[in-house]
């Protein structure tokens, strides 16, 4: 779909690393670029054309945002530099002031590191307990393993919306139901998710969601948290500085501004935030959904083929998005991807940011393929003819 | 060297690299070794007595090259003196950072004079003799 619009495609190249990030449509670096080129300014401060234009490009975007993903008001999204930073200022920021001593948050082991070590870091310095839901035999979520995982000591529930080497789609919306039932806060990673599958913070009851530009057609260095607007007003700033305060004094006093401005200290990545509003724009003339069918019919076409294959082991066979995660049999992930590269396909080899999954997968590294808009069967089929072609792998490799 | 029996005796260390596996005895030194470029993760133990190096043992998960690397390395370094090991790893690092080096000195580590044309994997081929230098260093100022 939209492969005309990519400009990166006009070469040979199979690119297949999009839970890492994705590729960026011209429409996202033309806006980029026409602000850096015919009305670059600061936000907030200026009176004249060019600020008031770049504040009107700006702030437009938090509403875009917003209907994105169904928030209620604009003073619920701040901007941030991504997902990994959203994810620190709900740990650290918010529940680092709530949460007491025997406190418990509930995650489970395929989280990516972003959603594991802020509560760790909690775990050491406020004594809370990060538990890990158990998953399934296919290394998925269920709404039953996390209704059983639930204690009294719970007080939040923290996962991705889909995980990013399993791949899995958790049901926020019976999550969240269950979190509103019991009193918890819920917080959803939507880094791999937001622009694969339609996301509804309202309807599932999420207390923050986190998510970045750059693995959803847009740039990177800017993000998103969303926050339920009594959250967000009790959210601490991380950081401090221009913009986000009332004023100070020399006698010590100080008054910050409101949420989101509060949180938002320092001039902010003003290009990527209003590429950012421009690849929502694009994703949305496409729709969430239709990129989702997408994906996952050509997931199941590769499963179904490298199944086939006697050399291929795979991991997440059953999971509905469109991540493939692999190996060569005994053949290490590295040398697996390095030997895709010499044909020109882009994967990803490690642990993909999950160091605990190991524990569940009972393997360290993995290949990982994910798909995206633009990937077409015919690159699929391309993929399957070199894994199939694997046997002299080490003649390409060394 | 021909590409055949290059390729042959960097598949053979991979996949029956030597001294691989740990161990538990005395007068060993351990340094741990990965990096941020690649997914390359190795343990190395070595025993250096007397100023010479008695014994190198190594375990973990890596690529073909970096596995290999560490076998012919344990292989080319046992048995040398303090000295000796760091001007082979020294000519080594200059092989594959091609700048001048002396082929005399590195034996069977020089399949790895090509690695150089896929930059990314210098780090694979590096990540052994790097764990040394550091287990040497540790030597060197225990003797100070």
């Amino acid at each position: 779909m939209n492969r005309d619009e990519f400009p990166i495609l006009n070469q040979e190249l199979i690119y297949l690393d999009n839970s890492a990030t994705t590729l960026k449509p011209k429409c996202v670096v033309d806006k980029m670029v026409d602000y850096y080129t015919k009305y670059t300014s600061n936000i907030h401060r200026g009176d004249y054309h060019n600020a008031i234009k770049t504040n009107q490009e700006y702030d437009q975007v938090r509403t875009i945002v917003k209907n994105f993903i169904h928030a209620r008001d604009e003073r619920e999204i701040v901007y941030t530099s991504g997902a990994t930073e959203s994810l620190n200022m709900i740990a650290l920021g918010f529940f680092g002031q709530l949460l007491k001593k025997g406190d418990e948050v509930l995650i489970t082991k395929s989280e990516h590191a972003s959603n594991v070590l802020p509560w760790l870091v909690l775990e050491k310095k406020k004594k809370i307990k990060v538990n890990y839901i158990p998953l399934d035999e296919n290394h998925e979520l269920t709404v039953d393993h996390v209704l059983n995982s639930i204690t009294p000591e719970t007080k939040v529930i923290s996962i991705a919306h889909i995980s990013n080497v399993v791949g899995d789609i958790r049901d926020i919306e019976k999550i969240g139901k269950i979190c509103k039932e019991k009193g918890l806060y819920f917080v959803v990673d939507a880094a791999q998710s937001v622009s694969h599958i339609p996301v509804d913070v309202e309807k599932a009851n999420v207390s923050f969601l986190a998510f970045s530009a750059h693995k959803m057609a847009g740039p990177t260095g800017v993000g998103i948290l969303y926050g339920k607007k009594a959250l967000l007003d009790k959210m601490e700033p991380l950081k401090y500085g221009g913009g986000m305060n009332q004023s100070f004094e020399s006698d010590s006093s100080y008054t910050l501004k409101e949420a989101p401005i509060k949180l938002e200290a320092g001039t902010p990545p003003i290009a990527s935030v209003i590429g950012l509003g421009e690849a929502i724009k694009f994703i949305e003339s496409i729709g969430v959904s239709k990129i989702h069918e997408h994906e996952y019919k050509l997931k199941q076409y590769l499963i179904q083929e490298l199944e086939k294959l006697p050399n291929i082991v795979l991991y997440n066979k059953n999971s509905k998005s469109g991540i493939v995660t692999f190996n060569i049999r005994g053949v290490f992930s590295q040398d697996t991807s390095i030997y895709l590269n010499h044909y020109n396909i882009a994967i990803r080899a490690g642990n993909h940011c999950a160091k605990i999954l190991k524990d569940d997968l009972n393997i360290n590294n993995t290949c990982r393929i994910s798909i995206y808009l633009y990937n077409t069967k015919e690159e699929m089929d391309q993929v399957i003819e070199v894994l199939k072609n694997s046997k002299d792998i080490f003649k390409v490799v060394i | 060297m021909d590409k055949n029996i290059r390729r042959e005796i960097i598949l053979d260390h991979y996949q029956n690299p030597v001294n691989k596996g740990l161990t538990s005895e005395d007068g060993y030194i351990f340094q741990n070794t990965s990096s941020e470029s690649c997914i390359d993760n190795i343990d190395m133990q070595l025993k250096c007595e007397n100023g010479i190096i008695k014994d190198i043992v190594f375990d973990g998960e890596a690529c073909a090259i970096c596995t290999s690397a560490t076998s012919i390395l344990i292989k080319t370094l046992i048995g040398k003196t303090i000295e000796e090991a760091e001007e082979i790893i020294l000519n080594y690092k200059n092989m594959i950072d091609e700048k001048e080096y002396n082929k005399e000195l590195i034996g069977d580590l020089i399949v790895y004079e090509e690695v150089c044309m896929q930059p990314n994997r210098k780090m694979c081929a590096l990540l052994p003799s790097n764990a040394i230098e550091k287990i040497l260093e540790v030597i060197r100022n225990e003797k100070k």
